[in-house]
């Protein structure tokens, strides 16, 4: 195929005839009486073959219009206006039963998080083949064979067995594969992808991407994918269309919005990756811990670490789940034991466990959650969630406690009517704020960061960041900063610890760990994180499978 | 789709103070009550204009009833008549006072019970799911020895030992009735527990009562009001049952469940007022229950 032909196969009239239309879509979401309008007049066309990418931050309507797209919506959700063709069929026009006709046979769903989506009291195989048997599409024998086709088109390994485990049995990658595997099973005209890798790691996404890549362009299905990272986006999508509060920003050809966005929010959402923070090697060190071990019951999972934080610096702990990165935070924290070594706090040892430390103690070293949901008391508002460590560390009562209150309110940019909120009045990013005001309310020296940006927007993540790199600055904190996302690192981190399988296989200060050679593992972690390049995926693979055969070693991640 | 972004690329400053989430306006506790009663359903108006008139009668049983609970005004087993409306007992003390008079005691008796148990159980659940270990393996070990005998027959023999009276009724039905709480107690705060916040306050140095009470019971609190409605009628009942058997609320107190059983005889004749106590438990117990299911309801997500 020469350059011509494969330049004319990108163009959208050569793709196919319109496969899904919609027109003029609204959608309505009804919560405590207030409708809000969640979709506005929304014009979508999909071809066949084409895979369409939608791009937004949690709330811009994405979730929803997929669903639409197949003629759903979620319970409270109701379709004012529009009409959604498939194949000229209205799919809002029919009923229930015309429409399961459609469901899982013509057009399927691929959810965000495949643990939660399979039923854990079934086998793989007997979930994949209840479809194709429900609508009479094929036997049981057929089904079987077709799923372990697919099983091995993914890339799961032992494909002939892996469909007798149940959904426990296997990893989260393999997991997310299997379900697309379920959405393939009746050969759908159709497929929604609801972010299919944002809760996998990224050396784990990797695996995920490239199959569904391979398995949607060999067997011609068009697909709606949303993200809300653009890097997947431009690996998977033919064609993007950006969405903000339920309105069409952008939409063009993938490598034509990467190279050239026009709009001005397009054009921040390409910018966001681009913080990036001067490395400063610290002075004085503030916490030292020495060769821990550390075990849960007989599972060792912290062998020999070593990490040393100076004061008012970022030491950032990257590894995949289960590299223990946050067994490590645990240790620091006395919530766990160690089995052996030691933690040196401005030079004298902590008390391992939490309910031997001093008061003072607990006070200097503070933690922040990766989920700001979870981490404040929905019952409780925000005056009482900074209030108390104020009382309990300080003794502040009263208007002392008021002011001091407020003040906390705007170091994090947040103002005085946030005082009687409740948690669940606030969206993530707030909550998040909030988490790191209670911190700073015990003024600590050191705060452990768990994963603090990984359950937020780009933007959203993007402003905590500037946040915690503003405060570190004012206030001389140090961050022990555990993350699995490369792009975080570069932007707040003056040394990197590389975890893997709960030993440190690198550390250093960042440049040094950024720049080439690596332990393979950190190539790994690095070359995995996707580039804002419609080719990079191809590419990278590509290079691995090259270096493979010349005889090189590869580390690939441990969920195969 | 609640969470709304929280910056607006393009002018960060201003957007981030902007209201992201709409927060309804500020309502009086007052004001969103009465609002949830007029949309709430029938049955569940229904059984709380019930549960407000026990309530009613049992304060003010004095005042309401025509006679006092224990004064002899007529003879044996009198009619329905315009003097007594519902006839007189085994004694000729008037039915409609003692009915009346029942209820204070027998409704007082069993929500007092009810709060005891919930003190108790509710408690030791919350404790045993923070301790967790050998704490929460004792606890529950020591609910299951006592569950394994039947309530009934338990209080019974508990009864017997130490005498009937009140105070023991009261406090022998309340510790074998927490055994039920303790074990929902501990079953739903296990799952906030395990939250971030738990373990926030944990790091702060927050001691056992301060993440009981503060972070733990508020965030139970609505699965344990349901609970205490449908404890409530199951010991209301077993507190009849043993009334009935002789040994709960002891006589001259008026209490419906030995009212039943006083006049039991008359059922031969063909003569309902027996029923009646029966009927006035029953229409409680089923009044609590309308209103439970809805405030389960209420609660428990599904709205969304």
């Amino acid at each position: 195929m020469n350059q011509g032909t494969q330049e004319a196969g990108k163009q959208p009239e050569q793709r196919g005839e319109a496969l899904l239309e919609m027109r003029g879509l609204c959608i309505e979401g009804e919560s405590d009486e207030v409708r809000v309008k969640i979709v506005k007049s929304i014009d979508l066309t999909l071809r066949r073959g084409e895979v369409l990418g939608l791009i937004g931050e949690s709330g811009a309507g994405k979730s929803t219009l997929g669903l639409a797209a197949m003629g759903f919506t979620r319970a409270g959700c109701f379709i004012t206006d529009g009409s959604v063709v498939f194949d000229g069929v209205d799919l809002l026009n029919i009923d229930d039963a015309q429409r399961r006709k459609i469901w899982g046979v013509r057009a399927a769903y691929v959810a965000q998080s495949a643990a939660a989506s399979f039923n854990p009291a079934h086998r793989l195989i007997d979930q994949y083949t209840e479809t194709p048997l429900v609508h009479g599409v094929t036997g049981e024998a057929e089904a079987k064979s077709t799923a372990i086709d697919l099983y091995r088109r993914l890339r799961l390994p032992d494909p002939e067995h892996i469909g007798d485990r149940y959904p426990h049995q296997v990893s989260g990658g393999q997991l997310q594969r299997a379900m697309t595997a379920m959405a393939m099973a009746c050969g759908p005209d159709f497929i929604v992808f609801d972010e299919p890798t944002t809760a996998l790691d990224v050396t784990t996404q990797i695996e995920v991407l490239a199959s569904i890549k391979k398995i949607v362009r060999e067997l011609n299905t068009a697909a709606i994918y949303i993200s809300h990272d653009l890097a997947v986006v431009a690996q998977m999508a033919d064609r993007v269309m950006v969405l903000r509060y339920g309105e069409l920003v952008e939409e063009g050809e993938t490598a034509e919005m990467l190279a050239n966005p026009q709009h001005p929010y397009t054009k921040s959402l390409w910018a966001v990756r681009s913080l990036h923070k001067e490395e400063e090697p610290g002075e004085e060190i503030l916490l030292d811990v020495r060769s821990v071990d550390a075990a849960y019951g007989a599972a060792k999972v912290l062998n020999d670490v070593s990490v040393k934080v100076p004061r008012g610096r970022t030491i950032a702990v990257v590894g995949e789940s289960g590299s223990g990165k946050s067994t490590l935070a645990r240790v620091i924290t006395g919530l766990l034991p160690p089995l052996s070594g030691e933690v040196i706090y401005e030079g004298k040892p902590l008390p391992p466990a939490l309910k031997t430390r001093p008061k003072d103690l607990l006070r200097r070293l503070q933690m922040i959650y990766q989920m700001p949901d979870t981490a404040l008391n929905p019952r409780r508002r925000v005056r009482d969630i900074l209030g108390r460590p104020l009382k309990f560390f300080h003794g502040l009562n009263g208007a002392a406690r008021q002011r001091r209150v407020k003040e906390l309110l705007e170091m994090i940019e947040l103002d005085e009517q946030f005082l009687n909120r409740l948690p669940g009045e606030l969206s993530g990013g707030q909550k998040q704020r909030i988490c790191i005001a209670r911190a700073l309310a015990a003024e600590p020296d050191l705060i452990i960061c768990d994963e603090v940006t990984s359950a937020l927007d780009q933007i959203v993540a993007e402003g905590i960041l500037k946040l915690l790199l503003r405060l570190q600055d004012e206030l001389n904190i140090s961050y022990l900063y555990i993350t699995h996302d490369i792009a975080t690192v570069r932007a707040i981190a003056d040394s990197i610890v590389v975890m893997y399988q709960g030993e440190i296989v690198q550390q250093g200060l960042k440049n040094e760990v950024l720049t080439p050679p690596h332990h393979p593992y950190t190539d790994l972690l690095l070359s995995s994180v996707p580039e804002m390049d419609t080719t990079w995926l191809d590419n990278l693979l590509a290079e691995r499978e090259a270096r493979k055969a010349r005889g090189e070693m590869v580390l690939e991640s441990s969920d195969q | 789709m609640t969470n709304a972004p929280d910056t607006d690329p393009v002018r960060p400053e201003e957007a981030l103070l902007a209201e992201a989430v709409p927060v309804p306006q500020q309502r009086s506790a007052w004001e969103t009550a009465w609002r949830e009663l007029r949309r709430a359903p029938l049955s569940a108006q229904f059984g709380l204009v019930v549960i407000l008139c026990y309530i009613v009668i049992g304060l003010f049983a004095p005042l309401i009833a025509p006679f006092t609970e224990n004064e002899l005004v007529g003879s044996q087993y009198e009619p329905w008549s315009d003097q007594f409306v519902f006839g007189t007992d085994q004694l000729g003390r008037d039915m409609l006072s003692r009915l009346i008079y029942g209820a204070r005691n027998t409704v007082g008796i069993a929500f007092f019970t009810t709060i005891i148990a919930f003190m108790i159980g509710g408690s030791l659940g919350v404790l045993a799911s923070i301790l967790g270990g050998w704490a929460d393996q004792v606890l529950g070990r020591a609910v299951d020895v006592l569950m394994a005998i039947p309530l009934l027959i338990f209080a019974l023999v508990l009864l017997s030992i130490f005498g009937t009276s009140v105070i023991n009724l009261v406090l022998i039905i309340a510790v074998l009735d927490s055994t039920r709480v303790f074990r929902l107690s501990r079953a739903v705060s296990m799952n906030v527990v395990v939250m971030d916040f738990v373990e926030a306050a944990r790091l702060q140095g927050e001691g056992l009562r301060w993440i009981m009470m503060r972070e733990i019971l508020p965030n139970i609190l609505p699965p344990m009001v349901a609970e205490f409605g449908l404890r409530f009628c199951f010991v209301f009942l077993t507190i009849s049952a043993l009334s009935f058997l002789g040994l709960g609320i002891q006589p001259p107190s008026a209490d419906w469940g030995s009212m039943v059983r006083e006049n039991a005889t008359l059922i031969n004749y063909g003569d309902i007022t027996p029923l009646l106590p029966a009927g006035a438990i029953a229409l409680l117990t089923v009044a609590v229950n309308f209103v439970v299911d809805w405030f389960l309801h209420k609660t428990s997500g599904l709205k969304e």
